[in-house]
């Protein structure tokens, strides 16, 4: 079997495109790269909508724990503290017993019946757990950007008389976001990372179709070698953040594009500093 | 446990529970609290070590060294974790056998990784296949604890290295003109003027520590993740005390731990930034001297 063929029999696998059966013996190379790289769909599928949905959560958290009213800041605390003080795999374990314990009929809302079966698969309820999640340790960087915002900024924007939406629309938010930009820069790399926890934690692989990690304990457990499937996971992930690093450089640049070139702070990875 | 618990069935409400909440797999649940501790205590000053020498590899004026060092630290960037996590064990135990197979096993000529296979000989198993459960489960957790120390020993290393690039220029070059050689620099001012700065970075680390420590349960060893799941399956009517499932609530056990936790090291932790940036040249430090200062007037 020629690697093409491999290719167009398992390069959709995880999307469960293709051949029907994974691969039981005569493991090759190309059978490895390709599965595992069909599985790094799903990473990516959970990485880019958990950041995306997340983001607009996390500016929302940002701006309630910021606000002086108790009755919106202490829940949006609340929310950040369970979030970020407990583990992601458990917060997994946790949602997926919670959402099985809903009933299986369905839920009826004024003669309307509401399908359940559906959020316990991984594809919607782990990504509702790493949304909440990424919008919970984002919100913590975006209140630390919030709160470092120079007062002179502020005292600009009151003195050209811009006041409510107008003023966090064209001051506070765009120097937030340059302020946070490096460390959320890291906390999207993280996620990323996290989102290999998925199918080890709860959420079935329905028919067998898992993320790039699952795929590579696959091959680790089928073929008592773990030196191959392993590297050639991390070497996935490297592609994956070495991507991300490129792509909010650029959101970089624009967002510290009115500061003079020596100014103008740049994007390195510092591990697990912030998450 | 208790002698009212003999015959469960009899029991009702409180005194179920209480009979239920002590029962013997319930005691093995306690104690696989301490397992998690164990492991954060052991795993916290092992990586600590590793962190140690790493960052010092990476500042080495030898190349090589540097090179090994450099490569520690770049070692998790890019890469998960848990791929470390699940690499790391496996390829210990089978290194450690491969060497064993080499010296104690008779030549067969074949292949050690053939066909699907890892083939040695059952005098080369670690541990070895005779011997007591006991051990199968503290090998089980050597390698859990080496695979943690290893992770968080490259994390470890880059909030070092950061560090101690950090400490103020002007302060090793005093050293420097007051005769020092390099070595005495590293000692006397470097090391002890380092912490102050990677103290941030390394209650960081003892914060994601914690939070990785139910990754123990994807390594097989039976920790709290997994007597939480085997407690509160459904049991049918054959056990002692049948219920319906309840792991739910066995993990919102579980995160209610590791929320405390959380709380108690952070204010641990708040207390031992206080204590060490006293005294120090940096934003901390000099808010104490003031507040001193105002205290004192």
């Amino acid at each position: 079997m020629s690697c093409t063929e491999i290719i167009a029999d398992y390069g959709l696998r995880s999307l469960g495109i293709g051949e029907r059966l994974l691969p039981r013996s005569d493991f090759t190379l190309c059978h490895q790269f390709t599965l595992i790289g069909s599985g790094l769909i799903w990473n990516i599928y959970f990485g880019v909508l958990a950041l995306a949905f997340g983001f607009f959560l996390a500016t929302g958290l940002a701006l309630a724990k910021a606000a002086e009213a108790p009755l919106i800041r202490k829940p949006a605390e609340w929310f950040i503290f369970v979030f970020r003080g407990s583990p992601l795999f458990i917060q997994f374990f946790l949602a997926y017993e919670a959402l099985v314990m809903l009933p299986r009929a369905g839920i009826n809302i004024f003669g309307l019946t509401v399908q359940t079966n559906w959020v316990t698969s991984a594809w919607a309820g782990a990504l509702f757990v790493l949304f909440l999640n990424t919008a919970a340790y984002s919100a913590e960087i975006f209140y630390g950007a919030l709160r470092s915002v120079p007062k002179g900024d502020i005292e600009a924007a009151d003195a050209y008389g811009l006041t409510g939406w107008n003023k966090f629309r064209r001051v506070l938010w765009p120097t937030m976001l340059r302020l946070a930009w490096p460390a959320y820069t890291n906390e999207a790399i993280f996620l990323f990372h996290a989102t290999t926890l998925v199918f080890f934690s709860g959420f079935p692989a329905y028919q067998q179709r898992g993320d790039a990690l699952y795929y590579a304990k696959f091959f680790a457990d089928k073929t008592f070698n773990p030196f191959i499937p392993y590297p050639i996971a991390a070497f996935y992930f490297i592609c994956v953040t070495l991507a991300l690093i490129g792509l909010f450089g650029v959101v970089n640049r624009r967002l510290n594009r009115h500061l003079p070139q020596a100014h103008r702070p740049r994007l390195r990875i510092r591990p697990q500093i912030i998450r | 446990m208790f002698a009212s618990c003999a015959d469960p069935s009899q029991l009702e409400g409180l005194s179920w529970l209480l009979c239920y909440l002590t029962s013997g797999k319930h005691m093995l649940f306690y104690g696989s609290f301490f397992v998690v501790l164990a492991l954060m205590l052991i795993t916290a000053p092992v990586a600590l070590a590793f962190g140690f020498a790493g960052a010092l590899a990476a500042r080495s004026p030898v190349a090589p060294l540097r090179w090994l060092g450099k490569g520690y630290t770049a070692m998790v960037r890019g890469v998960p974790d848990i791929v470390f996590f699940l690499f790391v064990p496996v390829a210990l135990d089978q290194g450690l056998e491969y060497l064993r197979h080499l010296w104690k096993c008779p030549p067969t000529g074949e292949p050690v990784w053939a066909n699907g296979e890892f083939n040695v000989c059952a005098a080369a198993k670690l541990p070895l296949s005779t011997s007591p459960q006991i051990w199968h489960e503290a090998y089980g957790f050597t390698l859990a604890v080496v695979a943690f120390s290893i992770v968080f020993g490259a994390f470890a290393a880059n909030v070092l290295f950061g560090a101690m690039n950090a400490v103020p220029r002007a302060q090793l070059e005093t050293a420097e003109a007051y005769g020092m050689t390099p070595r005495q620099v590293s000692r006397r001012i470097l090391i002890p003027q380092m912490w102050t700065y990677a103290l941030p970075g390394l209650s960081n680390l003892w914060m994601i520590l914690i939070k990785a420590t139910p990754l123990l349960f994807l390594l097989g060893v039976e920790d709290i993740v997994y007597w939480a799941r085997e407690l509160g399956s459904t049991k049918s009517q054959i056990y002692a005390y049948p219920h319906p499932d309840w792991r739910v609530w066995y993990f919102l056990g579980l995160l209610c731990f590791y929320l405390a936790m959380t709380r108690v090291s952070e204010v641990v932790l708040g207390r031992l930034t206080t204590r060490l940036s006293r005294g120090q040249a940096t934003m901390a430090g000099e808010a104490q001297r003031k507040l001193a200062g105002e205290a004192g007037a």
